[in-house]
């Protein structure tokens, strides 16, 4: 294998990792305040499909992106309201949501495009141009680190960027700021938040409006970056992908960036090479599609490092009466 | 606090939260430019005006109900198993194996060794999941959703591979003729009714009843039931009184997989009769919702299965006739999910109130001449 072909799977594996990471990061925000979020995939299927339709129409991809903010955050207020104001199942909750975006989309699609359920292929203004990093051009005959530096680190649309910005924004939001040490708090001892005076409603709803901001981004980038346009279910699982990530990351910033990017590593892998011949035997692509699952359970079993979740997480909150 | 009576509870809040499913899914088709009624006219005539509809209809609610089934009783021991999915896949994996490799002399056989292998091999698939709960606490809903993805790695990897019959298409080689099952036609032909032969419903629609029959005197009838349901409602006082939560976790568990696996003898050895790619078509999700809509008791379970049979039918109508996608009903799923399973207490207080406001108004004009009773003896009463 030359470092060329290194270099490529590493740069799908760039790619394929920010939407993951973006909704891991989503569910991180949710799930540290104590409000599981079953309910990624469809808000990132439904934030791609929104973005896609109002690129598509209006040829502004900032508009779509907008867009698929706008419905994920949506999505999220319907998830806050079932589970934190009416103390509902969140899980429930979540699974609705999912399967609202994943016949919604299609529906809606076919109303507005009539291509059985997809958006017309997005050109031009309507697509994330991938940029190229300054000096990249130059630099890039420079043995080894040239062609890192080219194919690699830049290339990519903005919002790769941002989503890796958003791990050390993270970070610091919820253990170097007021607002993520409340955060933080409710999702393990919500009642010692409120005898503090803070409200545990509202903490919970901005985590999950954040959470939705963030899906809807990685939704728009998966139909309007990665992909130019939306297909039916293209979200594929990745929802779960990133949930999985989460466990593996134990809930925390930097940890949730390497496990997106081991998975979005085995997600290039499984595209690139598809049944991987390691001379004793061959191992199926199949096995590399289901590889970021099996790993999950194995770290939730607790025979690799236990993960321990938020305490509260899952229960709602009943203020004394 | 005070309760408002069990009809309400079993009947008037699944009846409104379908009613605000019903409406909210009249608002889609309204602002996808058709028209409601004439869309709920085409799904009762596809799915119910025949003996074809009625065929189809049945089929899938067959399906829906070992599902529903599956995830009712696992709601019963406060678990969500939402690996009915994953297991049906492994149901169908089973029926595929067994029917594959032994030659059947007659399809009763067939059809009992096909459902044992089917449950078998969806309780051994529901096992892990289980067993880490139990064992490891590992949180069981993520451990299943990752089982169904891992279900689906594994039956790609077996239909492109191992069990792929010659050919382009991803699937196992036919069963043997002598495994088919009898379709409802064969079987109401015997008694003289007319019944279409092209609908897929077969006799393992009356294997399902069985399952809820049996399922009903599990769980109200037995000591295994009884300690299920004492461990749903609280874990403490059934670990106090005894009962080992271990126990329970891997038990209910098994049921409920073996339930989903059991599916397989509708979709694989009743109506495809050869096992394909993705053969499960997400009943195993709609299980969620037909649970949370039939309250996990059989026979609500049972209507429930009949009601999204008769909305996937209808659905194929209207994605027939209309311009309508078949997704709809995916749409309708959800509503019926969000409001009998998450938004049950915006329905259920409201109606609460309004029962207790009318109980109070009645004792009051009732009990004029002796003591009015007081909030304290009340709330006694109703902790009881």
């Amino acid at each position: 294998m030359d470092l060329n072909t290194v270099l490529l799977v590493l740069d799908s594996t760039v790619r394929l990792a920010t939407p993951l990471l973006l909704a891991c990061l989503a569910g991180l925000f949710s799930e540290r305040a104590g409000i599981l979020d079953i309910g990624l995939e469809g808000k990132m299927l439904a934030a791609a499909f929104f973005s896609a339709a109002v690129s598509a129409v209006t040829g502004q991809v900032l508009l779509g992106l907008g867009a698929g903010i706008a419905i994920s955050v949506a999505l999220s207020a319907v998830h806050g309201l079932a589970s934190i104001t009416f103390r509902g199942n969140q899980l429930i909750s979540g699974v609705a949501i999912n399967f609202l975006a994943q016949g919604l989309t299609v529906v809606i699609a076919q109303d507005w495009f009539a291509q059985g359920g997809r958006t017309p292929q997005l050109e031009g203004s309507g697509r994330w141009d991938s940029l190229t990093l300054p000096l990249a051009e130059t630099l890039r005959d420079v043995p080894v680190l040239g062609p890192i530096y080219y194919e690699l680190i830049s290339g990519h649309s903005i919002l790769v960027y941002i989503g890796f910005l958003f791990v050390p924004l993270t970070w610091w939001i919820l253990f170097r700021t007021r607002f993520g040490l409340r955060l933080r708090a409710v999702g393990e001892n919500p009642a010692a938040v409120d005898t503090a005076g803070v409200s545990v409603i509202g903490m919970r709803f901005a985590a999950v409006a954040i959470a939705g901001l963030l899906c809807g981004i990685a939704g728009s980038y998966l139909a309007t970056a990665l992909q130019a346009g939306f297909t039916k279910d293209m979200t594929a699982g990745r929802g779960y992908i990133a949930l999985a990530a989460l466990i593996f990351a134990k809930w925390r910033p930097w940890y949730a960036l390497m496990s997106c990017l081991l998975f979005g590593f085995l997600q290039a892998v499984g595209i690139r090479f598809q049944n991987i011949d390691l001379g004793v035997f061959e191992v199926p692509v199949q096995f590399m599609d289901a590889l970021p699952y099996i790993l999950t359970v194995i770290i939730l079993a607790g025979f690799v490092g236990k993960a321990i979740p938020p305490r509260a997480g899952g229960q709602p909150y009943v203020k004394e009466r | 606090m005070d309760r408002m009576p069990a009809w309400a509870d079993a009947i008037l809040v699944p009846l409104i939260s379908l009613l605000l499913a019903a409406l909210l899914s009249a608002v889609v088709i309204l602002a996808i430019g058709e028209n409601p009624v004439e869309a709920l006219n085409l799904m009762v005539a596809g799915a119910l005006g025949s003996t074809y509809g009625w065929g189809y209809t049945l089929y899938y609610a067959t399906n829906f109900i070992f599902t529903g089934l599956c995830v009712a009783i696992a709601f019963h021991a406060r678990l969500f198993n939402i690996g009915g999915e994953g297991q049906a896949l492994l149901g169908g994996l089973g029926v595929a194996v067994i029917l594959l490799y032994v030659p059947w002399p007659h399809w009763t056989i067939a059809l009992i060794a096909a459902t044992l292998s089917a449950g078998a091999f969806g309780a051994a698939w529901a096992a892990i999941p289980a067993y880490l709960q139990a064992k490891r606490g590992s949180h069981i809903v993520i451990t299943t959703i990752m089982f169904n993805f891992i279900a689906s790695a594994l039956l790609n990897w077996a239909l492109v591979g191992p069990m792929k019959a010659p050919g382009q298409e991803p699937a196992t080689p036919s069963f043997a003729a002598s495994t088919h099952l009898p379709t409802l036609s064969d079987v109401f032909g015997l008694v003289g009714i007319q019944w279409s032969s092209a609908a897929p419903a077969n006799v393992s629609f009356f294997v399902a009843i069985a399952a809820c029959v049996a399922l009903w005197l599990l769980i109200w009838r037995t000591k295994l039931g009884y300690e299920i349901r004492a461990f749903g409602q609280s874990e403490p006082a059934a670990r106090y009184a005894g009962i080992s939560p271990v126990k329970i976790i891997m038990v209910t568990m098994l049921i409920s997989g073996a339930l989903a696996g059991c599916m397989a003898i509708n979709n694989v050895q009743g109506e495809a009769e050869r096992l394909v790619l993705n053969a499960a078509e997400g009943a195993g999700f709609i299980g969620i919702a037909v649970a949370l809509m039939g309250r996990s008791h059989p026979l609500g379970v049972f209507l429930a299965a009949i009601l999204f049979g008769f909305l996937y039918q209808g659905g194929a109508e209207l994605a027939l006739w209309m311009n309508i996608q078949r997704e709809l009903v995916v749409v309708i799923q959800a509503l019926v999910i969000l409001f009998t399973g998450a938004l049950d207490n915006m329905i259920r207080m409201p109606l609460e109130s309004l029962f207790l406001a009318n109980r109070r108004r009645r004792e009051r004009r009732g009990g004029g001449g002796g003591p009015k009773p007081d909030r304290k003896s009340t709330t006694a009463e109703g902790a009881r």
